[in-house]
Parts: C-alpha cells; sequence; structure tokens
C-alpha cells in the first residue's frame, strides 16, 4: 500500500513563504535536501556564535506567538526558565495536533521534518536542556516515520547526541507516540502522558515552566512555532517582523476543509484578506455555494458569519475585533444549506467523547449538552433546551481545570447565537430547516440509494 | 515473563538510553504500543511483566490501558477500520461512508465481522479533513474515498 500524504503544496498566494517555499520531490524531506536549501545553518550559528540567553532574546524580539491556539509570546514563554538554577529543563514539543479541522503540523512534519527537528534542537539549547521531547499523536504514521528518520539522520550527522558539531553542547531527543487521546494535546495533560500516565491536565500554578516534566521547569511549544525558529535565526528578529503585520508577525499555515472547493493546507502572510484566500485561493465553496459561515480556528474557536468576515484581515488582533480567534490554523467553512443543528450536534459529541471527567461541568455537561442536541435533531426537542444548552455552557466558563469544557461551550453558544431560528424551528417543526444536511456532496448517497441504506440524521452516540 | 515481553526488551533497554535517568515510568505508553503491535492486544500476563519490568505501579498500566483509544485489552478483528466522523470529515460524505462500509461488511460500528477480519468503528479528527472522507486501516490513511475506493480497498485486505 502506498504512502498517503498530506495533500501536496496548493497553488501559491502572494506573500512571504517560510515553509511552503520549495519544490516538494521524493527526497525534499531527507537532510540532505534540507542541507541543500541551507538546512541546520541557524543551529550551527547558534551553537557556535550565540549565548542561550541571546537566541532567547532574539525570539522575543521576532514577536513570535505560539502556533498552538492560544498565541502565546514564544520567547516570554522561554523566557520564565532560568538557567541558573541547577535544574533540569525540559523543551517539548507538541505534535499531538487533535483540534479537528487542524492538520498543518501533520503537514510540516511529513513535509520539513528537519525544520522541525532543527527548531526543537535550538529551542532547547536556548533552555540549556539536555533531553528534549516530540509528543506525536498515536495515529500519525507517515509524519512519525518522517520524524524518526529525521531525528535518526540527525544523530548520524553529528546534530542530535553528545557533543553536537563539536561545540560541547548535547541533546538526545525522544520521539515520543501517544495512543488516541484529544486532551493529550493540552500542555499538562501531555506533560502526565510523557510520563507514562493518564493525561489529565492539571490546575495552575505552578506554571508548567516552574513545575512540568517530572516537576522541573518545562516548556511546551507547538511543532510550527518551533519551525519558525530557525527562520527567525537565519532571517534575524528585525528581518523575521517585516513579514506579517505588526502584532502578529510571519506567517500562518492554515489548513482549511469543510465545504471549500481547494482544500489542503496554506501558508498565509498575516494580514492576508481573508475574502481572497477563501474565494480566489481556495475556489471558494464547493458546487459554487454561498458561504454560510466560518470556524476560524479548529472547533473550538467560534464560528463567524460570512458577513462577520468581510473586510477582515487574518491575524490576530483583527480576528478577535471580529469575534473569533484564529486558534490552531484550522479553519473550516461552511456552506449555505448546512443544517447548524446537526453540526453543533456533531462537535459536542466529540467534546463529549474527549471529556477526561476530572471536572463536574466538564464531565457532566458535555454529557448534557450531547444529549440535549441528540433529542432535538431526533425531533423530541423542548423549548427550554435552548435555554438550557446556554446555561450548561455558562456553567463551563472559567470553572474547570483546562479549556475543553469552556471551548465546548462557547462552540455551541456561538453557533446558537448566530442561528437560534434553526435551533427554534427544529424544536417547533421537528425537522431540520435544512433536512438535516451537513455535506453539499454526498460520494455515498447514489451507492447508498441504490442499496435501500438509510443514513444520516439522527447521528447516534460514538461506538 | 512472557516470551513476547522478553523478547522485546533488548528494544525497550535501547530506548532508554535516550531518556533521561528516572524515567522509567514514561515507557509505559511506548511498551504497551510495541506489545499491542505484536500480539494485536494487551494481555494480563504483559501488563504484570511490564510493571514488574518498569517498577510502576499496576494501577498506571491499568488506567493508561483505559484512558487511550488506542489500547486494547481483549483481540480484535484481523483489521481494524477507523473511520473519521468528525465536523470537517462529516461535511464532506463521512457519515456516508460509515453506512456504506457498514453495510457491504454487514456490521455496526463496534463490531467484528464472524470471520473476525474486520473490526469497524468511529474516530475523531485524525488531521487528513482537507481529504476528507477517509478512514485509517491499521496504521495507513485512506482518503477521498468513493465507493469504488471502498470496494477495492475491501477486497484487497480481505485476499
Ligand atoms: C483540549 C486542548 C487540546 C490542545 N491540543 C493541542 C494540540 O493538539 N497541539 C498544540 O500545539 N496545542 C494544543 N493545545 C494547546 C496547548 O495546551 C499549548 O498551549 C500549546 O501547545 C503551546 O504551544 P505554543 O505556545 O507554541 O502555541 C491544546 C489545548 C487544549 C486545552
Ligand atoms: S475541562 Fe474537561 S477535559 Fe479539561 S480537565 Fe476538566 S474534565 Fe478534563
Ligand atoms: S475531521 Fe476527519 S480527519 Fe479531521
Amino acid at each position: 500500500m502506498t504512502d498517503t500524504l498530506s495533500p501536496p503544496v496548493p497553488p501559491v498566494l502572494s506573500g512571504t513563504k517560510f515553509f511552503m517555499n520549495f519544490p516538494v520531490t521524493d527526497t525534499s524531506h531527507t537532510l540532505a535536501a534540507y542541507r541543500a536549501r541551507g538546512g541546520y545553518q541557524a543551529l550551527e550559528k547558534v551553537l557556535k556564535e550565540m549565548q542561550p540567553a541571546d537566541v532567547t532574546k532574539e525570539v522575543s524580539a521576532s514577536g513570535l506567538l505560539g502556533h498552538g491556539g492560544a498565541a502565546f509570546p514564544a520567547g516570554r514563554k522561554w523566557g520564565v526558565i532560568k538557567l541558573d538554577d541547577g535544574e533540569p529543563h525540559y523543551m517539548c514539543m507538541n505534535a499531538d495536533e487533535g483540534e479537528p479541522g487542524t492538520f498543518k503540523d501533520r503537514w510540516l512534519m511529513e513535509y520539513v521534518p528537519h525544520l522541525c527537528v532543527e527548531g526543537l534542537i535550538i529551542g532547547s539549547y536556548a533552555l540549556q536542556g539536555r533531553h528534549s521531547f516530540i509528543y506525536i499523536r498515536g495515529e500519525f504514521d507517515l509524519a512519525h516515520r518522517r520524524m524518526a528518520d529525521a531525528i535518526e539522520e540527525a544523530y548520524a550527522a553529528g546534530l542530535l547526541g553528545e557533543n553536537i558539531l563539536g561545540t560541547g553542547y548535547s541533546c538526545d531527543v525522544v520521539l515520543y507516540r501517544g495512543a488516541g487521546s484529544y486532551v493529550c494535546g493540552e500542555a499538562s495533560a501531555m506533560l502526565a502522558s510523557l510520563e507514562g500516565k493518564k493525561g489529565w491536565p492539571r490546575n495552575r500554578p505552578p506554571r508548567l515552566t516552574v513545575k512540568g516534566l517530572y516537576q522541573k521547569p518545562t516548556v511546551v511549544n507547538n511543532v510550527e512555532t518551533l519551525a519558525n525558529v530557525p527562520i527567525i535565526i537565519a532571517r534575524g528578529a528585525a528581518e523575521f517582523k517585516k513579514v506579517g503585520v505588526a502584532k502578529s508577525p510571519g506567517t500562518q499555515m492554515i489548513s482549511i476543509s469543510g465545504h471549500i472547493a481547494k482544500p489542503g493546507v496554506y501558508e498565509v502572510e498575516y494580514g492576508y484578506s481573508w475574502e481572497k484566500f477563501l474565494y480566489e485561493d481556495c475556489g471558494g465553496m464547493q458546487e459554487g455555494r454561498a458561504l454560510k459561515c466560518i470556524i476560524p480556528g479548529g472547533v473550538s474557536t467560534k464560528i463567524l458569519s460570512a458577513k462577520e468576515i468581510e473586510g477582515v484581515t487574518l491575524d490576530h488582533l483583527t480576528a478577535v475585533a471580529a469575534g473569533s480567534q484564529l486558534g490552531s490554523g484550522g479553519m473550516i467553512a461552511v456552506a449555505e444549506g448546512t443544517c447548524m443543528v446537526r453540526l453543533a450536534q456533531v462537535i459536542q459529541r466529540f467534546y463529549h467523547h474527549e471529556s477526561c471527567g476530572q471536572c463536574t461541568p466538564c464531565r457532566e455537561g458535555m454529557g448534557w449538552m450531547e444529549r440535549i442536541l441528540d433529542r432535538i435533531v431526533a425531533g423530541n426537542g423542548r423549548p427550554e433546551d435552548i435555554d438550557r444548552l446556554y446555561q450548561i455552557s455558562d456553567a463551563n466558563d472559567g470553572t474547570t481545570i483546562c479549556s475543553l469544557g469552556d471551548s465546548a461551550g462557547y462552540a455551541c453558544s456561538a453557533i446558537m447565537d448566530h442561528y437560534r431560528d434553526e435551533f427554534e424551528y427544529y424544536i417547533t417543526n421537528k425537522r431540520s430547516m435544512y433536512d438535516g444536511v451537513l455535506s453539499v456532496h454526498d460520494p455515498f448517497a447514489s451507492a447508498l440509494a441504490a442499496m435501500g441504506v438509510t443514513y444520516g440524521a439522527p447521528a447516534g452516540a460514538h461506538a | 515473563m512472557n516470551d513476547l515481553v522478553a523478547r522485546l526488551i533488548p528494544e525497550f533497554e535501547r530506548w532508554k538510553l535516550r531518556y533521561p535517568a528516572g524515567f522509567e515510568g514514561s515507557l509505559s505508553i511506548p511498551c504497551l504500543r510495541r506489545i499491542q503491535e505484536e500480539r494485536g492486544y494487551i494481555a494480563d500476563n504483559d501488563i504484570d511483566d511490564l510493571v514488574a519490568y518498569l517498577g510502576i505501579p499496576r494501577m498506571q498500566v491499568d488506567e493508561v490501558i483505559a484512558f487511550y483509544t488506542q489500547f486494547t485489552r481483549k483481540p480484535l478483528g484481523k483489521h481494524r477500520i477507523e473511520v473519521c466522523h468528525n465536523a470537517p470529515c462529516s461535511m464532506r460524505g463521512a457519515e456516508g461512508l460509515i453506512a456504506y462500509i457498514g453495510a457491504k461488511l454487514n456490521i455496526k460500528s463496534g463490531e467484528t465481522t464472524p470471520d473476525g477480519k474486520f473490526t469497524l468503528s468511529r474516530a475523531e479528527c485524525l488531521a487528513s479533513c482537507g481529504t476528507a472522507p477517509m478512514l485509517m486501516v491499521d496504521d495507513a490513511y485512506h482518503e477521498n474515498l468513493t465507493p469504488a475506493a471502498v470496494d477495492a480497498l475491501l477486497e484487497e485486505l480481505s485476499r
């Protein structure tokens, strides 16, 4: 069986590219090809010419924001680590990529694994870490093999292990595979998993940069965040900042899915027009439909209507001003004609399945919300159900250990804020305003009709 | 120690070289993955052996197996088919895909075919939303699926 790569590189958008700037071939992911493109020169410069604190300073000066969802300044996180505290420090790359709609880290690991590894080693040096970790989700196969191969190539070339490039700095990297759990993408849950335990998030403080992996100071960064680091070093912070816009420097890898004509991973310079991106670069909606709404950065970010993104640019501050967030860059386009009650139900089913069960409002709330949505979809909704969904969402806000519970609440209430009429219609008429439709084009519809199989709403529970 | 775990120990020992000292407990998940890869599931005596080898509480291993969806304590079909049913996939026909495979194999999600060849289940987002609908068989992703592609895949796996 042949390997299935991430979608191939889509047509190049205008703007600077840090990642999608070379022709992809069967060997373009290897060490030789990466070196031919200038790979590992940043690492060499760091190890031979820079002090660890200078690396952190450079990353701070670049304004690099975390790409894992919360857009936290990377340099500020690294700066918390006290280099002279006599403790081991751990750098962990978060490659758990489970936020629905997000598949850009997979692209990076499949196509530029050495860039990811180089970023990790530079980050480890900045923290003076002797051991570093890559936590990769358990389902990834090719991405895992590409990262494993890159690490072995790096060891063989003296770029990892003892006395890297003869500079006296030593660092080992463990590539750690998860085993199926969305919540393990949350940084503290990820560290629990790296300790070989069940992935339960924990309350802060203490922050992970104070007490993280095995109680030692730890930095967790997303794959894309660390992949930016060699670029910052190679270009210099000042040049890096010239790309993008003031409060969102650089580029963002956007994975777009749903009812879009050309789904895939795109590298977008911050400040790019959202509408141009959707309607020109991504070819608009499937079958020429109109855009109904968009989930900007994974299902945990609030939905925005087609109108709300008019004139809006793709950068953090603008997305927040529009009422949402760019999150993990997992954009999901929803076409006119989609049943939003069913969409909310599918999203809620996910949160219920993934709640780790530690906090009562999340554990119970996710189940209640799913049951209420199931009941509405089955035609047994009650007039008070909408208020009840809002109440449960509110009860999660700020009362849970991690933000899974909050996010689920926001996701559902944002859909209801925008499409309350669809929920009311469903409850009153015991049927969907849009026949429960989720897909624009269903490749299995005619085959199933010929077989006499009925399917679709109600979606049923997770098995 | 059972034969399988005994055979894997040298491999586990090699892994340890890249971990800091005192990280033995961290090996629980990688070791369980490797054992399951060989046996197809985690047997009771695998747990006994792992607990003894790593020197960690049995409770930790039991919890890990229960917590992570990829672990199983009972044998499954020869091929595990997992269909992603999260939002982006559902928007590109995942519900039809699940119904189609279910009808073809004559089983529901969570079941194994009577001949023990296939276990069907549903998965959450597998980071393949741009090539939906999709499914995973054992370790491999199959994307942009159509009825013809599913027919060909099932035929290939049945051989
Ligand atoms: C439920 C949940 C799931 C998360 N999943 C991921 C993930 O898959 N990948 C990721 O990088 N961050 C994820 N995060 C965010 C991490 O907690 C953390 O903020 C991030 O890895 C930090 O990296 P950054 O500062 O480079 O963005 C998740 C957070 C939550 C609450
Ligand atoms: S909010 Fe939910 S997922 Fe997060 S720790 Fe609490 S119960 Fe677990
Ligand atoms: S929703 Fe199916 S792979 Fe993301």
